[in-house]
């Protein structure tokens, strides 16, 4: 799986100093996403940006409803009929994919990004055999026979640790940890440079969860992969990614390293959802939860989205909406409240905080 | 969890008999399901095949307590939960339930157990009936056991179930729908319908696996509240260890049919015994990127019930293995106050 180092875009204008936002092989612009309904727009994805790097792995966290699939999928267009990008760009290894057409599409579309569905159940055809499945982006991709592609699955099945023996088996008779591993297989099938993992452990349990993070991070290593995680699960993504974005009604609140989401996380909501996960190595004390709903995407709200449910809102957030803030190099908050934060001896903005925590 | 070590009269009772009330006392439960075989295999079969579930385990629920079964898909524990309610059938070993066997319950004595025993499912878009109205859902328990003498009677005890089950105010939800209603508002739904008959123990299969964060918690934190205020005993069934962790009062760890490790919630999250409790423990991820944790990821998957191997049952993918292992099937080892482990090498 040798490829050539991406070319760094003369692109990079938005940050002259990097850290970890800099034009890699996938950079997503101001990316918007809408789906037409009868009742109006849904405003599912909101200018969104975020850059992939070669061999990096990135987690799209946030609860459901909150984009973050939606905003994948966009990357390789594989919206419902009803779902258009409206604006934004896909710098994809210099080219952009929001631009292309259906057909050009098909060329990247398993080749070079490929994506590991969720719940692998009803990700597989029932009733084809799973190694044939695989196989079939092979044969149409590398113009194999099905024969010599066969060949290709079973060092495949080698490397995702199922005995390629079972390539012939029907989905049903594989266990569900072992279909996930299938679906990877299949993601890494046309040897691609980024996968998009849509919840690829959600549906397991913690142990096979646990084998299958391994097995992604092994593969990452070995094959030198760019990786989406999508993941309603905050602590999968601190384990997994180097770097995350959390979502939040269709925008981007917060992103950063890992490190910085979870050891300084600066929006009110990233704080909030990492409390909603308990930490067995804290101290036992009931996880506390998010009062309130995300809000109608059709009609979003003139200022912060999060303005209702939050817990140090002040009386601008209701009208003003607030526009991404770097309060370190390389990590973005959208918060009022995230300017007063910009240097490391930050002390909490205005009347609003009731608690000051070390985060 | 099998032979008997004389240490007591009752080997295998894990509590303390003066730690309050025990409400169910489990003793050397068996639930076997036979394998169906085709009429010429059954005919030259040396011996009929069982999936065994549930594999001769022996345990106490006290009385207002949360007791959460942990461990991974095929261990047994919706099994375990499902025969406490009699909704599967034990091959074997007793279910005492305040000092009467459930098996032997019929007639109207079973009745009022399935009052007092009631369930919540993992999935609440398909466990309530989406034709049924918010009320209809409630008072149907009470309707079939013919419960309330008048209809205002019944709307009252609805009417409370469903505020107690953080449906406020209740009478706005009363004839809404279930499409109406969020995902974590149809768990309540669920819950009420639970409650209303003021049950004695909630068997709660996986409540909150098929809801998103926020949500979850606030299930969790109902079941806790309804467990102090109305003193409702909880089985919390989940595979999700840190989710035990977070509510219950004790936890017992199961694999293959066996509990491996019983115990106060806090004391064997701290200091699990069992190398199948260390390895669980071990790989729940941590929301901190910072903490480089070691992983204990064990190879394969669960075995088969059908074969389970011989000796310990765990040997074939412990990291703790000894040749001894194979050959002795461990008993359980008393630790400390409430926890016990089944494994040899604990000294």
């Amino acid at each position: 799986m040798a490829r050539s180092a991406t070319k760094a875009k003369p692109s990079s204008e938005k940050q002259p100093v990097e850290r970890i936002e800099h034009a890699g092989l996938l950079d997503v612009r101001n990316l918007t996403t809408h789906f037409k309904l009868g009742v109006g727009d849904v405003k599912a994805v909101q200018d969104v940006s975020f850059t992939v790097a070669p061999g990096e792995s990135l987690g799209l966290a946030g609860e459901s409803g909150c984009g973050k699939t939606t905003a994948a999928l966009s990357l390789l267009k594989l919206l419902p009929e009803n779902g258009r990008i409206v604006s934004g760009d896909v710098l994809f290894d210099g080219r952009n994919l929001a631009k292309r057409t259906e057909y050009g599409m098909s060329k990247i579309r398993w080749k070079e990004i490929s994506i590991i569905f969720q719940g692998a159940m009803n990700a597989l055809n029932p009733v084809r055999e799973t190694g044939k499945q695989i196989a079939e982006p092979i044969q149409l991709h590398e113009g194999l026979s099905e024969a010599k592609a066969m060949v290709r699955v079973r060092e495949l099945f080698d490397l995702v640790g199922i005995n390629p023996k079972r390539v012939m088996d029907f989905p049903h008779q594989l266990s569900g940890g072992m279909r996930q591993r299938a679906m990877i297989a299949m993601a890494l099938a046309c040897n691609p440079k980024l996968v998009i993992g849509d919840e690829p452990t959600t549906a397991l349990d913690v142990m096979v969860q646990a084998q299958i993070l391994e097995l992604i991070h092994r593969l990452r290593t070995e094959l030198d992969l760019s990786f989406i995680l999508i993941s309603h699960d905050l602590s999968v993504m601190a384990e997994t990614c180097d770097k995350g974005v959390v979502m939040y009604a269709g925008e981007v609140v917060e992103s950063g390293t890992t490190a910085d989401i979870f050891n300084n996380a600066t929006h009110p909501y990233t704080r909030q959802l990492i409390k909603a996960f308990p930490n067995i190595h804290e101290k036992r004390e009931m996880v506390s939860s998010i009062k309130g709903d995300p809000p109608d995407l059709i009609h979003p709200p003139a200022g912060c989205a999060f303005e209702p449910r939050c817990d140090v809102r002040i009386e601008s957030c209701k009208t003003d909406h607030p526009g991404l803030t770097e309060v370190e190099r390389g990590h973005f908050v959208r918060c009022v409240h995230a300017r007063s934060r910009r240097s490391d001896d930050f002390v909490q903005g205005d009347e609003a905080a009731p608690e000051q925590e070390g985060v | 969890m099998t032979m008997a070590t004389e240490q007591t009269e009752r080997p295998d009772l894990k509590l303390a008999p003066e730690t309050g009330d025990v409400l169910f006392d489990v003793r050397d439960l068996e639930v076997y399901f036979p394998i169906q075989q085709s009429f010429f295999k059954s005919m030259v079969a040396t011996e009929k095949k069982y999936v065994k579930a549930v594999d001769h385990i022996s345990f106490q629920i006290k009385k207002g307590e949360i007791l959460a079964l942990v461990g991974e898909s095929g261990c047994g524990k919706t099994t375990t939960g499902r025969t406490l309610l009699r909704l599967e059938d034990a091959t074997g070993g007793e279910i005492i339930y305040k000092g009467k066997p459930v098996q032997k319950f019929s007639g109207k004595e079973l009745r009022e157990y399935r009052k007092k025993a009631q369930i919540i499912f993992q999935d609440p878009y398909n466990s309530i009936n989406p034709k049924q109205t918010i009320f209809d859902i409630v008072a149907e328990p009470l309707e079939v056991n013919n419960i309330c003498s008048s209809e205002r009677e019944k709307e009252e005890r609805v009417i409370t179930a469903i505020s107690e089950a953080g449906l406020r105010p209740a009478t706005e939800y009363l004839y809404r729908y279930p499409h109406e209603l969020s995902g974590g508002q149809r768990q309540r739904v669920c819950i009420a319908g639970a409650t209303v008959l003021d049950p004695d123990v909630i068997v709660a299969d996986e409540p909150v696996a098929s809801l998103d964060v926020s949500i979850r918690n606030d299930i969790l934190k109902l079941m806790v509240e309804e467990k102090e205020k109305l003193g409702v005993t909880y089985i919390f069934i989940t595979h999700d260890l840190s989710l035990a962790w977070v509510i219950s009062d004790r936890i017992a760890v199961m694999y293959l049919g066996r509990i491996v490790e019983i115990g106060e919630t806090e004391e064997v999250v701290a200091n699990p015994k069992h190398p199948y409790t260390k390895a669980l423990i071990s790989v729940i991820p941590v929301p901190d990127p910072l903490a480089k944790r070691e992983h204990v990821i064990l190879k394969g998957e669960t075995p088969n019930p059908v074969d389970i191997p011989s000796g310990c049952r765990f040997h074939p993918r412990c990291p703790e293995a000894i040749d001894a292992c194979k050959e002795t099937d461990p008993e359980d080892v008393h630790i400390g106050g409430d926890h016990y482990a089944a494994c040899i090498r604990i000294t």
